[in-house]
């Protein structure tokens, strides 16, 4: 019971070759910047987009497959798709909206009043999507998809359009909705922490492929791509000339780092997170001396922009994160020695 | 005082406005579809009446619809149908002049048309038809009201193609606009005087209308205080 995607669709200079593979009962995020092609792979899966090749199945049921020259219209996919902005009809009111999921004229009525009060709508029934609160509009999109009883779930980034201090209330509950539906949950998104929350496995889609399917925590503790590392919210990251013993020359910060296991041969980067750089430390493994560019303070902690010996002028600074009292404690210096800890290297392909 | 250029004014208007109306809307929805080199020439095809002269409007009906001409001997011979100089004939004209109105502005409408609104419905489970006439055409109301208002007015104040096309007969082919034409021609400057303020007094009840449709429309939407919604 599982949705298997792999397609493949040209568009202009731009192309699209996805495949992955999305378990039932779990929440499957595809990661990528905008313009990675995300919308369009949901897209393609609904059926409103014909992919060029390869094939769609969703338990056994194949969607689309261009050998077989299978291609099910969206109405008989049962996929359910939750739009950016929801796509509610404006000409219609909460109830009637979700009234247009309901196939079976007979159990309209009874389908939408349970759907009303499952989605909390109580009192909102006869008001238009414009009369509701950002959340209110999403709990009636989704009440609509679930009218329709897919066998699938497709999200289009859900949360872009709330406000922030409304999105954390709307994510926990869409999680809570989202693990009672059992059929497949595909999840876009550009925004890494909540494919870290919300789903159990993800893969990275950069201009327009896929890479492979990891275990959130594989992607986001060791990051095997450039591209993964990038959009796991990495900002330290080097070019490496690999060297003998498990050492790498890491050239724009002109350092030979020691990374404690063997380097790949096809290793590309180095990349560390702000906040495993260590300043100051003792012992002195890997360190680099650095002097301070810039010190920004942000909400509840002190970025520090450094520049490294091997660093061009203003180019690739060394971003360390530390509490607002630690940094007060180093005294605020203009030069700092780093230490960026072997264990929190992470080797990177391109 | 003759009322008959009112009546003739009025249904050849209302007629040519119920057939722009399908033709407009059907022309604007899938003349969206089409590749855009095909697109671009219909268009322009499409378009084409709203800037030509009337004249020439009328001479090209003439010269199919003439009793000489194909389309025009066809018909008399099949049916004993002239399709030119009667009342009906300035259907033809207005329709084609008014048409452009209606199909700009019914496209303009559809292209602001939010497409998701429509994978939506799709991925529901709603069939093409339902979709179009419950979310595309409500969507697109305003648009189309709109387009089908301007046509009206155009097409009740068609004077150039119809002349040639229908000519100027007192009791059968007179409009509106032929008479005030007319009548000021031979110096009866007291009745297309006449003509003229019955003329302006319907453009404002049309365009009255307009308003109040608009506001009702507008009323209808609004969100109240209670969050609830009049009828």
């Amino acid at each position: 019971m599982s949705l298997v995607v792999d397609i493949r669709k040209q568009l202009g200079a731009f192309r699209l070759d996805v495949s992955f593979e999305a378990e039932s009962g779990a929440i499957t995020g595809l990661l990528g910047a905008s313009g990675c092609g995300k919308s369009v792979t949901l897209r393609c899966i609904a059926g409103v987009e014909r992919p060029d090749e390869g094939r769609i199945v969703l338990d056994g049921r194949t969607l689309f497959d261009a050998e077989r020259h299978i291609d099910l219209p969206p109405q008989k996919r049962r996929v359910g798709y939750l739009f950016q902005n929801y796509a509610l009809f404006p000409n219609m009111t909460v109830e009637q909206n979700i009234a247009v999921g309901v196939a079976d004229r007979r159990a309209r009525r009874e389908t939408v009043e349970r759907l009303v009060e499952a989605f909390r709508l109580e009192g909102q029934e006869r008001k238009y999507p414009r009369q509701l609160s950002g959340g209110q509009q999403q709990r009636t999109a989704l009440a609509r998809i679930l009218a329709s009883a897919p066998q699938a779930l497709l999200l289009d980034e859900p949360f872009s359009a709330l406000d922030s201090y409304l999105r954390w209330q709307v994510e926990l509950e869409l999680a809570d909705r989202l693990a009672a539906f059992p059929g497949p949950t595909v999840f876009v998104t550009h925004a890494r922490e909540e494919i870290y929350r919300l789903c159990s496995r993800a893969c990275v889609l950069d201009q327009g492929r896929s890479a492979p399917m990891q275990s959130v925590k594989e992607l986001f503790g060791a990051p095997a791509t450039l591209s993964a590392c990038l959009l796991s919210g990495c900002k330290n990251i080097s070019r490496i000339r690999r060297l003998e013993g498990g050492r790498v020359e890491a050239l724009d910060w002109g350092a030979v780092l020691e990374t404690g296991r063997a380097v790949p041969e096809d290793c590309t980067h180095v990349g560390i997170r702000a906040h495993y750089i260590l300043p100051r430390p003792d012992p002195a493994v890997n360190a680099v001396p650095c002097r301070v560019e810039r010190v920004v303070e942000d909400v509840f902690s002190t970025v520090v922009m450094l520049s490294t010996p091997g660093g061009r002028e203003g180019l690739s600074l060394l971003r360390l994160e530390l509490g607002k009292a630690d940094w007060a404690a180093l005294g605020g210096p203009q030069e700092l020695t780093l230490g960026l800890p072997p264990k929190d290297l992470m080797l990177l392909r391109s | 005082m003759d009322w008959y250029p009112l009546l003739n004014s009025l249904r050849i208007a209302a007629v040519s406005t119920v057939l722009i109306f399908f033709l407009g809307i059907l022309a604007a929805y899938y003349v969206a579809k089409l590749p855009r080199l095909v697109k671009g020439v219909l268009d322009v095809v499409l378009t084409l009446p709203l800037v030509l002269p009337p004249t020439v409007v009328g001479y090209f009906l003439l010269r199919i619809m003439g009793p000489q001409r194909p389309l025009g001997a066809w018909f008399l011979e099949q049916f004993d149908l002239r399709l030119t100089m009667a009342w009906y004939s300035a259907i033809f004209a207005s329709a084609v002049v008014a048409f452009p109105l209606m199909y700009r502005t019914a496209r303009g409408a559809f292209e602001s048309f939010d497409q998701n609104l429509a994978y939506a419905a799709q991925t529901l489970g709603r069939s093409n038809t339902w979709i179009f006439w419950r979310v595309r055409m409500p969507y697109c109301r305003q648009g189309i009201i709109a387009g089908t208002v301007l046509a009206f007015a155009r097409a009740l104040g068609e004077y150039g193609a119809t002349a040639m096309v229908a000519g100027y007969t007192p009791g059968r082919t007179a409009t509106i606009s032929t008479t005030v034409y007319q009548l000021w021609r031979t110096g009866d400057d007291e009745g297309a005087m006449r003509w003229v303020l019955v003329n302006l007094a319907i453009s404002a009840v049309v365009l009255l209308a307009v308003n109040m449709l608009e506001r009702k429309d507008r009323r209808q939407r609004r969100p109240t205080a209670s969050g609830e919604v009049a009828p």
